[in-house]
């Protein structure tokens, strides 16, 4: 166990905690917790991104599958230090899910006060990435699919991308 | 009529060849110039004074009334008129309103002492330069034979090379430098760290609006150092 890593995990995660308890006491309905959280972490994926970028050095993303394989193994391990694993949707084709084993966000979160059944306790996650992929011209909605702490089996990141924002070259192409 | 001068030589001349980057430029995704840093040499500037006829040869070129013609000493071709008699010269005009190039054809105005040197790019001529760049280097992909190519990435004169690296996400790090400086690809990838810490990550930055962050600066000004030392060869690693 690395110690000075570990350490700033924990403050990390009580930082957050913090923040969502204050949500909380601010704000009496789930939704609007969960937009604010959605908010906070778009603000720090626009952010993130750069970093990210900057330090992994990774090539730009030929397809979706691409892209989320990207943000599964090296950003979420990279800022987070778990790999969550990747699956697609047999339905729709821009859909893709990201199976959260472990989560240090929720490491001390037993379960969801009672009346607030619809909280998104992680939801500035979803934020991040929505934001990151903004960045890079990419649109999508980022979304909790499944949370144990609700009482699913399994934690589920659903992102489902939306035509590209650059939409000038597809139209010339046409 | 015998020309009397006398050598005010106000030169501040580096000698030796370290300063190899000349500047760095930071493009916003619209094109906009959101930092740019100056880091060559300070200019050499020369003071003379003259009596009539001026045996240079001056002319009004962009604004502003640089030689054309008639190098000598440290007076250059390309050199602009920067002050007449100690008066500040703002394009063709002094700053007390005469005109530069009428003032200097009138024999009654002599002797005249001018001070002459490279001009300076003012900030409004760079914002412009960078957002012409910008398009420059859209067009540049687009007149790709290849699908999905990038943009310019280097632009090479006979003084210098100009490196550009675009991000994923559609900021510009533009350097200017020496041609035979090496490792600015390198530097390039260092700037965008730079930026990713000093600017991004302070709170109070607004994304795509022009870099005021003092930390940015000296950590910027550290990496061109670096990358300067290093000369020809490239960072040792």
């Amino acid at each position: 166990m690395s110690c000075p890593k570990h350490r700033q995990i924990e403050l990390f995660v009580l930082t957050y905690g913090a923040l969502v308890a204050q949500l909380c006491k601010d704000y009496e309905k789930d939704e609007d917790v969960n937009k604010h959280l959605d908010r906070m972490g778009y603000d720090i994926g626009i952010r993130l991104v750069e970093d990210f970028l900057a330090r992994s050095a990774v090539r730009k993303c030929r397809s979706y599958s691409e892209t989320v394989d990207v943000i599964a193994q090296v950003a979420f391990k990279m800022y987070l230090g778990v790999t969550p694993s990747v699956s697609c949707s047999n339905t729709t084709e821009n859909e893709f899910f990201l199976m959260l084993d472990k989560n240090p966000l929720v490491d001390f979160v037993e379960e969801l006060p009672a009346g607030r059944c619809s909280l998104c306790y992680c939801n500035l996650l979803c934020g991040v990435i929505r934001g990151a992929l903004e960045m890079v011209h990419l649109a999508a909605e980022v979304t909790f699919v499944q949370d144990r702490l609700k009482g699913d089996d399994v934690t589920e990141i659903g992102i489902t991308f939306s035509k590209k924002l650059e939409d000038k070259k597809h139209k010339r192409q046409k | 009529m015998p020309l009397v001068e006398l050598h005010l030589l106000k030169c501040s001349e580096v000698t030796g060849a370290d300063m190899a980057i000349f500047s760095v430029y930071v493009v916003n995704k619209a094109g906009g110039l959101i930092y740019q840093l100056d880091h060559y040499a300070p200019r050499s500037e020369t003071e003379k004074t003259f009596s009539f006829p001026l045996d240079l040869v001056l002319k009004l070129h962009d604004e502003r009334v640089v030689v054309a013609f008639g190098q000598r000493d440290s007076i250059r071709v390309g050199h602009a008129v920067l002050s007449i008699n100690g008066i500040d010269v703002n394009g063709k005009y002094t700053a007390d309103g005469k005109e530069v190039l009428e003032y200097l054809g009138n024999p009654t105005n002599y002797p005249v002492s001018i001070r002459f040197g490279r001009p300076r790019l003012s900030s409004n001529e760079k914002l412009m330069l960078a957002s012409m760049f910008h398009s420059l280097f859209a067009i540049g992909s687009q007149l790709s034979p290849e699908l999905g190519s990038s943009g310019i990435e280097m632009l090479e004169t006979d003084t210098f090379k100009l490196h550009c690296f675009q991000t994923l996400t559609g900021i510009k790090f533009v350097v200017l430098a020496d041609p035979r400086q090496a490792g600015i690809e390198s530097l390039l990838r260092k700037i965008y760290e730079i930026y990713s810490d000093f600017a991004l990550k302070n709170p109070f930055y607004s994304l795509e609006m022009p870099i005021r962050c003092e930390l940015f600066d000296q950590n910027l000004k550290l990496a061109l150092e670096v990358a300067e030392k290093a000369g020809p060869f490239g960072p040792g690693s």
